[in-house]
């Protein structure tokens, strides 16, 4: 595996050419995520978290500012940075471990390494026994687990996230909380995870960064210092929480219900 | 005995079913199956007394039970199997012929933007034109010979073949391809990999319309231009006022589509084992 690198971002703006002017998605965002580290983006819908990762894996060109991943400006995908979206976007005409075989670039490795791969990171995601499934056979939870092993197999330096659990039910999603922090805990990569769950973002992420919309920019970066696993009724937990909501509602000068 | 006064919730429940049963949107497997036959069986029936009654002269349409004597005369002749595999060896040809072009062509419009916007308007201009107003001008070129025929089974089923093909690439989803390009995936592999199997179920849609065509092509073209083949059976039958025998030629036709038909589903049903929605239509 390869050593961890920054992620830096400076001054990144983006617009978008709307048929009634420009949108300005993005505004002057500045973030630097360590090597390793578990972040979490929380904003409401609009405020431009998706588009800060389309920047970030390279599916959207034309943006100012920099993206520099290990000091380097990036160019277009690349597997060094794993995406998960919403859906699970797996093949259906390809079974579980085709489709994360189908994250594998196939420059000189033997099928047989492949294969331990792919068998590896079946394990990883607790998918044993359902490699030869197809995805319609599979529940939501379960896509979601090979569509994370599918973002895995290349070891990735940086795995971003788009709300990944937002489609599950709320208890597969509690779940899955769990089990991608033991995955993450056994892959180490750094983790940029967008969601609109202010308890999934405290209960995973070792910095929330909380985004405004209109244009999008940062409004706040809070740490939190819990150790693993986190108790979600701890009191450390429920400032959190009030602190983020806080800032989330802050325009509304409304006092929103948060229940610890 | 007052408990059996007392209402009763599980004998509810059964007559509920009961009536669900007897709805017309709830026919048990039984009574479709029933249903199905019943209909052609009083059709059969009404037309064979027809006939034997006097109401319609043989010469214009010969009862069931003289057809189906015609069908074993031919068939013991050899006859009907001889003109049969004449008209199939034409449809291959043909349709190997056109499914090549169509999947070909089909799958360059829907990749490249330009090959696309440059064959639009001949597409357009082109498409509607009905196969059998090519006829006269097929003949004119080759004559009245196999390529004749060949041919215009090969542009009969082009077309369905083309325009399916065109939209099944044209339509993958834009998700997909974000995919393979987040996992660097070469425009080779994208293609074979991603695009390719995404649009199967269209270009089997294409395929299954194609040999349709093409079986009707083969007995149009028959008629007009041929010596041999099924459709020159129906109509020189018809010269020999043979109603029986052209009968058994036009039910045949229908036969032998049936049977396509069900070939290619089965073959969809093989190929595209993940598709959900062709699992369901069973």
């Amino acid at each position: 595996m390869e050593v961890l690198e920054t992620l830096l971002i400076k001054n990144l703006n983006k617009t978008y050419k709307a048929e009634n002017g420009d949108v300005h998605a993005l505004k002057d965002v500045s973030l630097t995520i360590q090597p390793g580290e578990f972040v979490s983006i929380v904003g409401t819908s609009g405020c431009g978290k998706s588009t800060l990762l389309r920047l970030i894996v390279g599916l959207e060109n034309d943006f100012t500012g920099e993206i520099k991943l290990g000091g380097k400006q990036i160019q277009g995908p690349d597997i060094n940075r794993g995406m998960v979206f919403q859906e699970a976007r797996l093949f259906p005409w390809l079974t579980a471990e085709e489709n994360i075989a189908f994250g594998l670039v196939d420059n000189h490795i033997s099928k047989k390494e492949k294969k331990e791969i792919v068998n590896k990171h079946i394990a990883l995601v607790n998918l044993t026994g359902f490699a030869k499934s197809y995805p319609h056979q599979l529940s939501g939870g379960m896509q979601q687990r090979v569509s994370i092993a599918r973002a895995l197999v290349n070891y990735p330096n940086l795995l971003t996230l788009d709300e990944p659990f937002g489609a599950l039910d709320a208890l597969t999603r509690l779940q899955m909380q769990q089990e991608f922090l033991r995955i993450w805990e056994t892959e180490k990569t750094t983790v940029l995870l967008v969601t609109h769950d202010v308890d999934e973002a405290i209960f995973l992420a070792d910095r929330v960064v909380v985004m405004s919309s209109r244009p999008g920019t940062i409004s706040k970066i809070i740490k939190v210092n819990a150790s693993r696993p986190r108790d979600r009724n701890s009191c450390a937990f429920a400032d959190i929480k009030k602190e983020i909501y806080k800032e989330l509602f802050k325009e509304d000068n409304l006092l929103i219900d948060y229940i610890i | 005995m007052s408990l059996i006064n007392s209402y009763n919730p599980i004998i509810v429940i059964k007559n509920i079913t009961k009536t669900a049963k007897n709805t017309i949107f709830n026919l048990s497997w039984l009574d479709s199956v029933y249903l199905k036959i019943l209909v052609p069986a009083i059709l059969l029936v009404t037309w064979e007394s027809a006939c034997r009654l006097g109401y319609l002269k043989p010469l214009i349409l010969p009862s069931p039970t003289a057809i189906v004597q015609a069908f074993e005369r031919l068939i013991k002749s050899g006859e009907l199997f001889r003109h049969l595999g004449i008209s199939l060896f034409r449809i291959l040809q043909g349709y190997a012929l056109g499914a090549f072009f169509g999947i070909t062509l089909g799958i360059l419009i829907g990749i490249f933007k330009r090959i696309d916007q440059g064959s639009s308007v001949v597409i357009s201009f082109l498409r509607p034109i009905p196969i059998f107003a090519w006829i006269p001008v097929i003949i004119l070129w080759l004559g009245i010979d196999e390529s004749t025929k060949v041919t215009i089974i090969a542009l009969g089923c082009f077309w369905p073949i083309l325009l399916n093909v065109m939209a099944g690439i044209k339509h993958v989803d834009k998700k997909y391809l974000e995919v393979a390009r987040i996992l660097e995936k070469s425009p080779y592999q994208t293609l074979v990999k991603v695009i390719l199997p995404s649009a199967l179920p269209s270009i089997f849609t294409g395929l299954r319309v194609g040999i349709g065509m093409a079986w009707m092509c083969v007995v149009a073209a028959e008629v007009i231009a041929s010596t041999s083949g099924i459709g020159f059976l129906i109509s020189y039958s018809r010269e020999m006022l043979q109603p029986d025998v052209m009968f058994v030629g036009v039910f045949s036709i229908g036969i032998v589509g049936l049977i396509i038909d069900r070939i290619f589903k089965l073959l969809e049903m093989h190929f595209i084992k993940w598709n959900v929605n062709t699992k369901r239509k069973r």
